[in-house]
């Protein structure tokens, strides 16, 4: 068993993500191709093409794009769950495909659309398992490895932080999209990682539950220097909470760029094929996108 | 704890992680254990050792019943001699003594085996498949690997009656090939939809059962109505040859799956999270078909076709116990083989002094079941 002060460093990479953070990319994508089922149908189109960009350590990235852009597959590569067909994606300068699924979890935190689960398990023995990289490994350490106090701590921490500690001992099968979609995010942050991949994060979310992930996403930004990407639909929400954002469209990168060269009119209405207005957001002055009204439609 | 109106904490004022995380952690322990809201292992001890003792009690008690009855008293001391603590003359001299030592006691303690095998692999499976209907028999990887039995035996490799211990080999490759067709045939962009399983499985239980009965067919009749006794479902082939080769097969693999307890709660979360929180989900896949049909192939070599207890007693003791595998899967096996000890009691009681296969009692008591939960269940099985 590993003392419990060597757990606490362990747990608590911010030390080295400061230092990362000053100039360090986190992310370095070199022109990756990527389709499923690669094997048999030659002629099915690239899912993502020739796609190439950085991440800077610590900044908060946004992904976003009409669907079927391929955003959802981009983050799955970032996570490494996927794997692209031609190109190499780099994490703090080791090729992704190397490293083990250990070392994976203990740096990328993924948190899928999808968090379904038919078996009952408590909200505190799911967000728990997200300590299980961090663990020793042991011969048994996948078997009966028992989580410790400060494994208990690092998983109450982060169930406080998305507003679930008071949900403790119901059953994920029970709890509503949103509790759900918070338990999966707590598990991510239980991971102590470096970098959090986050997909659709506040789709089921109600207005407060969306604020306080945004918040707390800025949160890990600034105090523990995390480097974080986020799939969204929500072109408001990534304007509003982003540094950057990569616009995707049918598997290509139109645009990267701080939220005031992407969010534009021209670049979105060629992208969404729609008319949208862009102003200012009035509290922070970053641009604010709002669908054409009744009569706007009507006119087109 | 928190309010309904709970809110996060201004950005600037609380810090994340703030030390020290062990006494924060040993208070948070405290809380969830008084909730329930997690397993520790004092609860571990406590579920495990009270079913251990029920289980003990129960095979002593299903002793005494049979085609003669045994009284408490003579099962007891006949257990006394055979452990060794008693005074061992009586053993072996005495009728009752010998029907209990070399009849009945290798056949519950078969049972018991046979029972926990079947929960155990229903466990894996239903972590595996991410459901928790699956079940080995209602797969189609029992009837795969009771045609690699049959073909083995058909060759004359091992017979109905004497062991080999090759025999639970074939039943393994039988059993593998059926479910990776089944993980195959049922598996549709990264998904296993519970419908293209069920379907799956019904479909290979055809197949394989016309080709089970086409070997039987074929067979000397004399051998043919053993096989077919054997594939009902049924214990009768106990003795301590079979029971020791069993045993080794049977600790063995469970060992193997309850060292992987963690990583199925995991994978009950799917492939592509289990894969981002540590688990090298490949690997652990392929090493958790493989143990599911050895398992498997063991216990069809040994007992036939044995159906629904996979699945009604891992849901049960889920249910019970909470879903965490660490307790699921020793949980599982202690009380599938209570159920398997006492429903073979019955198999062998209710028509006395004929007995009906273990197998019938099962399908009869698990098929209800599994009906109820595809029915009025159907919401949390998805």
């Amino acid at each position: 068993m590993i003392s419990s002060n060597e757990r606490q460093i362990a747990s608590e990479p911010s030390t080295n993500a400061v230092a990362h953070r000053a100039s360090r990319l986190a992310y370095e994508i070199e022109s990756i191709r990527f389709r499923y089922h690669a094997g048999w149908s030659a002629g099915v189109d690239w899912i993502l093409d020739d796609v190439g960009f950085q991440i800077k350590a610590g900044d908060v990235l946004g992904i976003v794009g009409p669907n079927g852009s391929g955003k959802t597959s981009l983050l799955k590569i970032l996570a490494n769950v996927l794997s692209p067909q031609q190109g190499m994606v780099r994490l703090f300068g080791d090729d992704l495909a190397v490293l083990t699924p250990q070392d994976m979890a203990r740096l990328i935190a993924y948190v899928p659309q999808d968090t379904h689960q038919s078996f009952p398990f408590t909200v505190a023995e799911t967000v728990v398992m997200g300590r299980f990289a961090q663990r020793r490994h042991t011969l048994w350490s996948g078997g009966f490895g028992w989580e410790d106090e400060a494994d208990i701590a690092v998983a109450a921490q982060a169930m406080a932080t998305v507003d679930i500690a008071h949900l403790a001992q119901r059953l994920m099968p029970d709890l509503s999209g949103g509790e759900r979609q918070r338990t999966v995010i707590a598990r991510a942050l239980a991971q102590s990682p470096m970098v959090l991949l986050l997909d659709e994060p506040t789709a089921f979310l109600d207005l407060q539950h969306q604020i306080d992930i945004c918040r707390v996403i800025r949160q890990l930004k600034e105090e523990r220097g995390l480097t974080i990407v986020v799939v969204s639909h929500d072109l408001n929400l990534v304007s509003q909470y982003c540094d950057q954002i990569l616009l995707l469209d049918r598997g290509r990168v139109i645009r990267l760029g701080p939220p005031d060269e992407v969010i534009e009119p021209g670049t979105l209405e060629a992208v969404y094929r729609c008319r949208v207005l862009v102003d200012r957001h009035p509290g922070t002055g970053l641009p604010r996108v709002t669908l054409p009204g009744r009569s706007l439609s009507g006119r087109t | 704890m928190a309010t309904p109106t709970s809110q996060l904490a201004p950005v600037d004022s609380s810090p994340i992680v703030s030390p020290p995380l062990t006494e924060v952690g040993a208070e948070q322990l405290r809380q969830w254990k008084s909730s329930g809201a997690i397993l520790t292992f004092q609860r571990w001890v406590t579920i495990i050792g009270s079913l251990v003792v029920a289980s003990l009690a129960l095979c002593v008690l299903c002793l005494q019943f049979g085609a003669t009855k045994l009284d408490m008293g003579t099962v007891l001391s006949a257990l006394r001699g055979w452990l060794g603590v008693g005074t061992p003359d009586t053993a072996g001299t005495d009728t009752s003594a010998v029907i209990m030592l070399h009849i009945r006691l290798p056949r519950v303690l078969t049972g018991f085996l046979v029972g926990s095998s079947l929960a155990v692999v229903g466990a894996a499976l239903q972590a595996l498949l991410r459901n928790p209907l699956a079940d080995p028999y209602v797969l189609g990887v029992s009837s795969g690997a009771a045609l690699g039995v049959s073909l083995a035996m058909l060759f004359g490799i091992g017979t109905t009656v004497a062991f080999l211990p090759g025999l639970p080999l074939f039943g393994f490759v039988g059993g593998l090939l059926s479910l990776g067709a089944m993980y195959r045939l049922a598996r549709s962009r990264g998904r296993l939809p519970i419908q293209s399983m069920l379907l799956a499985g019904v479909i290979l239980n055809a197949m394989l059962t016309a080709l089970i009965m086409f070997i039987t067919s074929i067979m000397d009749p004399n051998r043919s109505a053993g096989l077919v006794a054997w594939l009902m479902g049924s214990l009768t082939l106990s003795n301590y040859g079979i029971l020791s080769m069993f045993a080794l097969y049977v600790v063995g693999g469970a060992a193997l799956l309850l060292q992987k307890a963690q990583i199925m709660n995991i994978l009950t979360f799917g492939e592509e999270t289990a894969r981002s929180l540590g688990v090298e989900t490949e690997r652990v896949k392929k090493q958790l078909f493989l143990l599911a049909a050895l398992l498997t192939g063991a216990v069809v070599s040994v007992s036939g076709m044995i159906g629904f207890v996979g699945m009604i007693v891992p849901h049960a003791v889920r249910m019970l116990v909470g879903s965490d595998h660490r307790v699921l899967l020793p949980a599982s096996m202690l009380a599938g083989g209570m159920f398997l000890v006492a429903g073979d009691t019955v198999a062998r009681t209710i028509l006395a002094p004929s007995e009906i296969p273990v197998g019938i009692v099962t399908a009869l008591t698990g098929g209800p079941m599994f009906l109820y939960l595809l029915l009025w269940r159907k919401d949390q099985l998805v």
